[in-house]
């Protein structure tokens, strides 16, 4: 393995966007921050900054007010970057699918890379997510090393 | 006269190439520490060597064109602070080069048009100024003592500066605690994200200038443990060890402190600072007077 892919891998800051959830997603990616979880043994950090993430966590459903400025996040944050969708009303929309002014999962607006379903999801399985992502982004990462 | 065979001469050489790495396992240590003080297991004492390299292989998003030509001169110019240390040389061309470092940064992020990032600079501006007078007349305790400005002079007298002048180190632990940017005075730029002011002086900072700024950071704060440790530059071990126990009050002193405003920032560093030094001066000239 690279020792850039090593030290992406080792080192993914997390950009954590709103879409309109319930805060029940949101309060499970804060706990996932809490001494009982503590993603950052992982190096994971909750940072502020979208030009200096490098994982984008998106709860709730999109919605035509907020979708330009998901979009923009994701337009600032520099290659390589990852997005996982957080709960279900990211997935796909969930109980607002129908909704007139929601236009349903996160990936309707920008590329999802991983899905962590759940109602809310769980802190253990956004870390699980975060790890789905960081397999992907190995991949990618080894990938550019070859020229590819 | 330079003597090329012996070994002592390349000791600043190698202190000045390790600086970077040293501050890095430092800033590692800190992250471990911090987080075994709130009860969580933490990042490996590797993690910032990680995340300096990921950054430097990220996509370059540069906010203006002076940026990355400042990021190198921030940290051009704390190699530079420290290599004046290493080598023995003047205490005030020293502060003036950390200084110009700062104002590199400072311009860096004033050269752009978000209001973080200006706020942010605004207020790394005002921890120079709450900074820079304490260690300007920390160095003019160290003259009176030593009889120069010269670095070198500290080690030339054969008695550690510590014992004349405690009130003096005592002031540093403020000055040090707003270098490293730690509670209660980040104001310029947090580590931890959900903050007033985003990531502060370093919002449109991304990639390899943030890289940059980052292992110039990592030079600073060694710079500022090495020049406590001057204090007792006689024994390197005695040295290391009051830089390190300065570095863990800073630590401790920043999980036990929420934030605080700037006011208090200036305050605090010009109160305590001042009245330390000023008290440790006027002990210094009666010792002299009474001797």
């Amino acid at each position: 393995m690279r020792t850039m892919t090593k030290a992406r891998i080792k080192s993914p800051w997390v950009l954590h966007f709103d879409c309109g959830s319930c805060n029940g997603c949101d309060i499970e990616i804060l706990a996932a921050q809490t001494p009982r979880f503590d993603i950052e043994r992982f190096g994971i950090v909750n940072i502020g900054d979208p030009k200096q993430a490098d994982m984008l966590l998106v709860t709730g459903p999109v919605n035509k007010r907020n979708q330009r400025v998901l979009r923009n996040l994701y337009d600032q944050m520099p290659a390589p970057k990852t997005v996982i969708a957080i709960g279900e009303c990211a997935c796909s929309g969930a109980i607002f699918h129908n909704c007139p002014n929601t236009l349903g999962g996160v990936d309707k607006v920008i590329p999802v890379d991983v899905y962590v379903p759940g109602c809310a999801a769980r802190p253990e399985q956004i870390v699980d997510g975060i790890m789905l992502a960081l397999q992907k982004l190995e991949k990618i990462s080894e990938c550019q090393g070859e020229g590819g | 006269m330079v003597d090329l065979l012996s070994l002592n001469t390349y000791i600043p050489v190698l202190l000045v190439v390790l600086a970077p790495i040293i501050g890095g396992i430092l800033m590692g240590i800190d992250r471990k520490l911090t987080a075994r003080m709130q009860s969580r297991i933490g990042p490996p004492i590797l993690q910032p060597f990680y995340d300096v390299i990921k950054l430097w292989g990220k996509q370059p998003f540069l906010a203006s064109g002076l940026q990355p030509i400042l990021a190198f001169g921030y940290f051009g110019f704390s190699i530079a602070a420290y290599t004046l240390l290493a080598f023995g040389q003047d205490i005030l061309l020293m502060i003036f080069t950390i200084a110009l470092a700062d104002i590199c940064l400072m311009v860096a992020s004033f050269n752009s048009k978000s209001p973080y990032s200006n706020i942010g600079a605004k207020r790394g501006l005002l921890g120079m100024m709450s900074c820079e007078p304490v260690m300007i007349l920390a160095a003019l305790n160290i003259s009176i003592m030593t009889g120069t400005f010269m670095i070198q002079g500290i080690f030339d007298i054969t008695v550690p500066l510590l014992p004349y002048l405690p009130l003096t180190l005592l002031a540093m632990i403020p000055v040090l605690v707003v270098n490293m940017q730690k509670s209660p005075f980040d104001v310029s730029a947090s580590g931890h994200a959900h903050q007033e002011l985003v990531r502060g002086i370093y919002t449109e900072f991304s990639g390899y200038t943030l890289a940059l700024i980052e292992l110039g950071h990592w030079t600073k704060v060694d710079l500022m443990l090495s020049f406590v440790a001057l204090f007792w530059a006689q024994s390197l071990i005695v040295g290391a060890t009051l830089a390190l126990s300065f570095f863990f009050v800073a630590l401790v002193i920043d999980n036990v402190y929420p934030r605080l405003d700037w006011k208090s920032m200036v305050k605090t560093t010009w109160t305590v600072g001042f009245l330390l030094i000023i008290a440790n001066i006027i002990g210094l000239i009666v010792r002299l007077v009474a001797l």
